[in-house]
């Protein structure tokens, strides 16, 4: 196995808010490698934004606050660093992207502007030297007319090639570890193929390991090695994208691949996991699926699960995985419907 | 042999843009650019496409909540285009829509008895008994309790309110549901509720459903048949298992291979377009997709592509198949 680049240890966010804690990152750990996409799964509030916002300090504070745990880059425990650290470490080592590239880039400045802002920030190099890599990066993220475009504001492009511009912007440092939170969710379907084909052929070439935070399947499946899902503030799963896709052990994803309409595949019914995404909350007894969960039995509700282990790096949080179930007594009756089958 | 219960005839919607000291027109923009297509009684239509299509303007269009330019809507062999608004009013009954964001197509300020009850009195119903009786059964049927009936929207979450939306599409019992965009404000877990909930209405109450959104796993799910809009335009529209297994336009084609699917075993011949969705407001000459098709010819710049059918039932304008 190749190295790890990006560990994350327990990690615990919180958040303080007026009507109590909130803890949106619950214990989260995974690891990610050198030159490896792993993509982090979920539905909207299962704390995938706030696990990446965290890996660079970016968490809101007040009300937000990484309450324990480590992310260890390349060995340095960068959740405790000092600002000035951390100012070197995004951007240079760590970049990230965003979803709507338009609330991310300034309407005030020329993409030019913003771009030499960035390089020269890290770099020492001149001003005419860092418009030049601008250029070179437009060049790379695919626009067309880039020593044009260099002068042009953010307004003047389209939501495609705000995002080229977003990502021109993350890899003009050359970083070790790109954070890409629902980098094409905000695009349409051909503008999201020429992304992920890029972001793909940055990953191959410059060796940059991607963290993509999406809750689209088909992108997952496009683009990761790895995937980590996440509920409810915690990992359920983690595994290998064939694992995860065509092998999952956990209820919960298991549930979410068979409500997935197939663009493919004929069937007359969608399967439909029912009841909503619960709120992360400090007094969650049992598993946090455990009330959607068509295999929950007693214990579900009564103690949270831990994350156990099914081979390398192949995890579910499911207490139909842990060894001791198989001899007690009492236990979960598996019938001709055995979601271990 | 089924009847349609819509048709659509050259329908045009274009918006102004005024400018200079006088706020004369400058220029068009052409959202819905001569547009034709039945639906047939107890079927739902998809209508596919990228942002800027014009597919939310189309379904509009037909209700009248954006007065069509030019054109003809017929709503069972009658033209709505033409009809007052007392007649229109009333006729709205049977012509409801379901809107895209459950966040901002309720009001925050009224209980779900009164968002539910409102079309009720509107119809005619001015018995508040009888309206709350009929509240609470539709949020039965809609698979919320009748307990929810005093609650405000902000105290359910987006599928529960994308539930009441629905419900009050419903109250008048409708023939013709607009569905624009209904389930891509929702997370996967919850699609798949409100996508089922929505075929079991379908056949509960012989609804016909125009269906419009960007999804085209869901819109191939969902619907009977699919139409393709590109800049404007329907430039295919076809029986869904015909379309989706045998694309005839290569827009269409571009835009099916597109879609990442969830299976890593999954081959797909990727068509990676070029390029960015021109601008309505000035349209390429000729067909509109000829500065991204991967099959240009020379007479694509000029002439433009007449709307027929190819194969039985299978309509496309391209042309290749002239």
């Amino acid at each position: 196995m190749s190295d790890v680049i990006l560990e994350l240890n327990e990690l615990h966010t919180h958040f303080f808010t007026d009507s109590g804690e909130v803890p949106a990152v619950d214990g989260v750990s995974f690891k990610l490698h050198k030159g490896e996409v792993v993509g982090v799964v979920g539905e909207s509030g299962c704390g995938k934004s706030v696990t990446s916002l965290s890996v660079m300090q970016l968490v809101p504070n007040p009300p937000g606050r990484i309450v324990s745990g480590e992310v260890n880059f390349k060995g340095e425990n960068i959740a405790v660093a000092r600002e000035k650290r951390m100012k070197e470490i995004r951007g240079n080592e760590i970049a990230m992207i965003f979803q709507e590239p338009m609330t991310s880039l300034n309407p005030v400045y020329s993409i030019g502007n913003q771009l030499i802002e960035a390089v020269r920030m890290h770099k020492k190099v001149s001003k005419k030297e860092a418009r030049n890599k601008a250029i070179e990066m437009l060049e790379i993220v695919g626009i067309p007319r880039p020593s044009e475009v260099v002068d042009e504001f953010p307004h003047q492009l389209s939501g495609g090639m705000r995002q080229r511009v977003m990502i021109a912007m993350a890899m003009s440092c050359d970083p070790e570890v790109l954070i890409a939170d629902e980098p094409t969710t905000a695009l349409d379907v051909t503008i999201q193929a020429q992304i992920l084909d890029l972001m793909r052929n940055l990953n191959k070439e410059q060796d940059t390991a991607i963290l993509l935070i999406t809750h689209d399947l088909g992108v997952v499946a496009e683009m990761c090695d790895r995937v980590v899902v996440m509920y409810s503030g915690q990992v359920v799963e983690e595994g290998t994208v064939r694992e995860i896709l065509k092998d999952p052990k956990h209820p919960y994803t298991k549930g979410l691949i068979r409500s997935l309409p197939k663009l493919y595949e004929k069937e007359q019914k969608l399967y439909s996991i029912p009841g909503t995404v619960p709120k992360p909350s400090m007094d969650h007894v049992g598993c946090r699926f455990a009330p959607r969960c068509e295999f929950a039995w007693d214990r579900c509700v009564e103690e949270n699960p831990d994350l156990y282990e099914l081979g390398a790096e192949r995890k579910a949080r499911c207490f139909l995985y842990d060894e001791k179930e198989k001899v007690t007594e009492g236990g979960p009756q598996y019938d001709e419907a055995d979601p271990r089958g | 042999m089924t009847k349609p219960i819509l048709e659509v005839n050259n329908l045009k919607k274009y918006f102004e843009i005024k400018g200079g000291v006088f706020g004369k027109t400058v220029a068009e923009v052409k959202a819905v650019d001569d547009v034709s297509f039945t639906v047939n009684e107890g079927e739902i239509l998809g209508i596919v496409g990228e942002s800027g299509c014009g597919k939310s303007t189309t379904g509009k269009a037909i209700l009248r909540l954006l007065e069509p330019t030019e054109g003809e809507v017929k709503f069972e062999d009658q033209d709505i285009t033409k009809l007052g608004p007392e007649e229109m009013r009333k006729l709205r009954r049977h012509m409801q829509i379901i809107f895209q964001d459950p966040y901002a197509s309720l009001n925050p300020r009224h209980t779900v008895e009164k968002i539910v009850g409102e079309p009720l009195l509107v119809h005619g119903m001015t018995s508040a008994k009888e309206r709350k009786d009929r509240v609470q059964e539709l949020l039965e049927v809609v698979g919320l309790r009748a307990f929810h009936a005093s609650k405000y929207p902000h105290q359910f979450s987006g599928g529960q309110r994308q539930r009441i939306g629905i419900a009050r599409a419903l109250a008048n019992n409708p023939k013709l549901i607009i569905c624009d965009e209904p389930v891509s404000a929702l997370d996967v877990s919850v699609q798949s509720q409100i996508l089922n909930l929505m075929e079991d209405l379908r056949q509960e109450f012989n609804l016909t459903y125009v269906f419009i959104a960007h999804d085209l796993s869901v819109v191939k799910h969902i619907s009977d048949r699919v139409g393709v809009m590109y800049l404007g335009k329907m430039v295919e529209l076809a029986d869904k298992d015909e379309i989706y297994e045998n694309p005839k336009h290569p827009y269409t084609q571009a835009l099916l291979s597109a879609v990442p699917v969830a299976d890593p075993d999954a081959q797909i011949d990727r068509v990676i377009l070029e390029g960015d969705v021109p601008s309505p407001s000035n349209p390429p000459s000729g067909c509109p997709f000829h500065t991204r098709c991967p099959k240009v010819m020379d007479i694509c710049k000029e002439v433009k592509p007449v709307f027929q059918e190819d194969e039985e039932q299978h309509y496309v304008a391209c042309h290749l198949y002239e």
